[in-house]
């Protein structure tokens, strides 16, 4: 399938599965995922190919089911069907190629643990098991947390740091993960104007390495500025493809212009019947 | 005599003693350690709903045993018992919790009611039973800590080090999951299974706490000293240490008293030394308590209050009014919106300060080191609003609030950031931009 090409619905899980019509290796490639919580389907039939080295925008609607497309990839919300492929494969095999920025008010920021140690945990996975954080790996934290202008912040207690530099230190433990394809979920929410130059700096700098950023966002406003790619989402996927090609008026009121009806009564009806 | 007492109590001199402090000071080791992961995950109270499931599962266990003619006051089996009914109970809470739409504090609630009520009822039946020697088991209820043998010290202080020895060397892993479960479980790590472990090992010290502290307070082994520690520090390997070590001094003091005064229940003791400590570390915690907070809000205030009046004396002087006490005064008041009390304790603070004097007709005077603040207070302010004007967007009426609210905790690193930022002001004061009085919604 030509990646330039939107992709909506079903139509196109009849091709074969993870590379564009050249041959190239999609970096994401899903067919078919539903997800449901107690029965109630958030997600619906979700096909997307992805093409390596974009930075991609999710948006949608609140309940569009964003951050559940996300969980979904990542394995952290059970899938009622379908396959999710990193790169030709089963995401669980691909883990360590994938880096994720979950939402700031995920986690509690009375937690006892400084901004560098926060950081430091995107390298976990690299030190292994057991054992400690040494000298080495302090300093790639300490090195990150520069990259998003907070160098002079590291021992500072995570609860003493604005909306906007704990978004930053975030995204520096994304960033130490050091993955091909990358996760954030809302990474713009609710941060000052500095914040949001350094994370679109960091977008740009991602690309440019040829890494793979998908990015759930909301403000429409900032699409055509922020991101190459474009996956608009309302419980499906309404149209996915190069922002230039996507963005449309008629997509935009395809996505927000109110759920499809037969769609909607159909997920009731689910709903009740448990 | 008394004092007799005391010292063989302190020193450990009775071979009984030796034994419960060394059972419960375990404990209070074990509790304190494994406590801190269970606080920050947030899980407390599944604790709570474990210890009192547990207690269905002595009742049978001494039912079981009974019936097949073994001894039923075997505490390893009561214990396995325990065990196992206390980790079915956490079973169906997260069972509750994970199928259904009830909320957990709902089905915690449910779990720990319904077991416990059974297990009174079995104990019900037990003592209706003839022959049967039941007396121990309502000791496993409220605790029986004198009652402990070296056995079961020996048993404690095992389990003790198992806590410590894997909260060490999962120290990271624990910590991972426990701060950011999704993250952990995207980077690849077994959350489900560390939270397994984490949770058997918090299951593990509640059962054998039981007999020591009992059903209903074994709680409190887990979760005030972690509690406690955290007044103490932001760092989580510091706040191990200190719970670990407040686990241990509640329980000595704890044990200490109740050998002394052997009509008070060990168990009840320890969790009301915990509670002393807790309160202790509450009020003068050097990180988190509450004598500091309020400390440093006092200082931010008074620092507020000095210098927002330095700044109206200083504009004041600027518009001219400085001359007469009436004008002054009025200045102040009208113009800059002060209330007779605020103004008061401000020029008190800022005439002890040395800031300023009052001049024989009774208008107040900026000293000159008075001056040299105010110059400074009032050239950040000002360099902090154009900063917000020129760089942030606000609007001019907003400007203000913002200015005022921010520029007391201005750092000298910001402040010359602000200048490098600005850099045409250079060290001069600039002029406001906007009116000052009630017009431009100053005060």
């Amino acid at each position: 399938m030509d990646a330039t090409a939107p992709v909506s619905g079903p139509i196109a899980s009849e091709q074969t599965p993870s590379s564009d019509a050249d041959g190239n290796r999609c970096a994401l490639h899903i067919r078919d995922l539903t997800v449901a919580y107690h029965r109630k389907p958030v997600l619906w039939d979700v096909d997307l190919d992805v093409p390596p080295s974009v930075v991609a925008g999710i948006v949608g609607p609140n309940g569009a089911g964003k951050s559940t497309l996300i969980k979904a990839v990542l394995d952290l919300v059970p899938h009622a069907s379908g396959t999710v492929e990193i790169f030709g494969k089963p995401y669980r095999k691909q883990r360590r190629l994938v880096g994720y920025v979950p939402q700031r008010e995920s986690v509690d920021w009375n937690y006892p643990i400084n901004a560098l140690e926060l950081v430091a945990m995107g390298l976990y996975r690299t030190i292994g098991w057991f054992r400690r954080v040494g000298p080495v790996y302090r300093r790639r934290a300490l090195e990150a947390l520069a990259d998003v202008g907070m160098a002079d912040l590291a021992r500072r207690q995570i609860s003493q740091l604005s909306g906007g530099q704990q978004q930053r230190i975030f995204l520096a433990r994304a960033l130490v993960q050091d993955a091909d394809v990358y996760f954030m979920d809302e990474p713009f929410s609710g941060v000052d104007a500095a914040t949001e130059k350094a994370i679109i700096a960091i977008l740009q700098r991602l690309r440019e390495a040829g890494k793979t950023v998908f990015v759930v966002h909301h403000d429409l406003e900032t699409v055509r500025e922020y991101f190459d790619y474009l996956i608009m989402l309302n419980m499906r996927v309404v149209s996915a493809g190069p922002v230039a090609d996507v963005f449309t008026p008629e997509n935009l009121r395809r996505t927000y212009g109110g759920r499809l009806t037969l769609l909607d009564r159909a997920v009731d009806a689910m709903g009740r019947s448990r | 005599m008394i004092a007799d007492r005391l010292m063989r109590v302190l020193t450990l001199a009775d071979y009984n003693t030796r034994v419960v402090m060394f059972g419960t000071v375990m404990l209070g080791i074990a509790g304190g350690v494994i406590g801190v992961f269970l606080l920050l995950r947030r899980r407390a109270l599944l604790a709570d709903a474990v210890s009192h499931a547990a207690l269905p599962g002595v009742a049978g266990a001494f039912l079981l045993i009974l019936a097949l003619g073994g001894n039923p006051r075997s505490l390893p089996l009561l214990m396995l018992g325990a065990l196992v009914s206390g980790l079915f109970g956490m079973g169906c809470v997260l069972f509750i919790t994970r199928f259904t739409r009830i909320s957990q504090d709902a089905a915690l609630g449910i779990v720990l009611s319904v077991f416990f009520g059974f297990g009174i009822a079995l104990l019900g039946i037990i003592q209706r039973t003839r022959g049967a020697p039941a007396a121990g088991l309502n000791s496993f209820i409220y605790g029986r800590t004198a009652s402990m043998i070296r056995a079961d010290a020996m048993l404690i202080g095992t389990a003790a080090l198992v806590v410590v020895v894997v909260s060490v060397v999962l120290f990271k892993e624990f910590r991972l999951f426990t701060f950011d479960p999704d993250f952990a479980a995207g980077d690849g790590w077994p959350v489900q299974r560390l939270d397994t472990l984490l949770m058997a090992l918090v299951v593990a010290v509640t059962v054998i706490g039981l007999q020591a502290v009992g059903i209903i307070l074994v709680i409190a082994i887990l979760v005030v000293p972690p509690a406690a520690a955290r007044f103490w520090t932001d760092r989580l390997d510091h706040m191990v240490l200190i719970s670990a070590g407040m686990g241990a001094i509640g329980a000595y003091l704890g044990t200490g008293i109740s050998a002394l005064a052997p009509r008070l229940p060990a168990g009840a003791v320890i969790v009301v030394a915990h509670g002393a400590v807790f309160v202790v570390s509450m009020l003068f915690g050097s990180t988190r308590g509450v004598l500091r907070d309020l400390f440093a809000h006092r200082t931010l205030a008074r620092r507020t209050v000095m210098q927002n009046l330095l700044r109206a004396l200083f504009e004041c002087e600027e518009a001219g009014r400085g001359g007469s006490v009436e004008s002054q005064w009025r200045y102040l008041t009208t113009a800059r919106g002060w209330i007779d009390r605020e103004l008061t304790r401000g020029l008190r603070l800022l005439l002890h300060d040395g800031s300023i004097y009052r001049l024989p007709a009774g208008a107040w005077q900026l000293t000159e080191l008075g001056r040299v603040r105010a110059a400074r207070v009032t050239r950040n302010h000002r360099l902090w609003e154009v900063y917000l004007l020129e760089h942030a967007e606000t609007a001019r009426a907003h400007v203000d609030r913002g200015a005022d609210y921010i520029e007391h905790v201005l750092g000298e690193e910001l402040v010359a950031e602000l200048e490098a930022a600005l850099p045409r002001f250079g060290k001069v004061v600039p002029a406001s931009v906007h009116v000052i009085g009630p017009a431009g919604g100053s005060a």
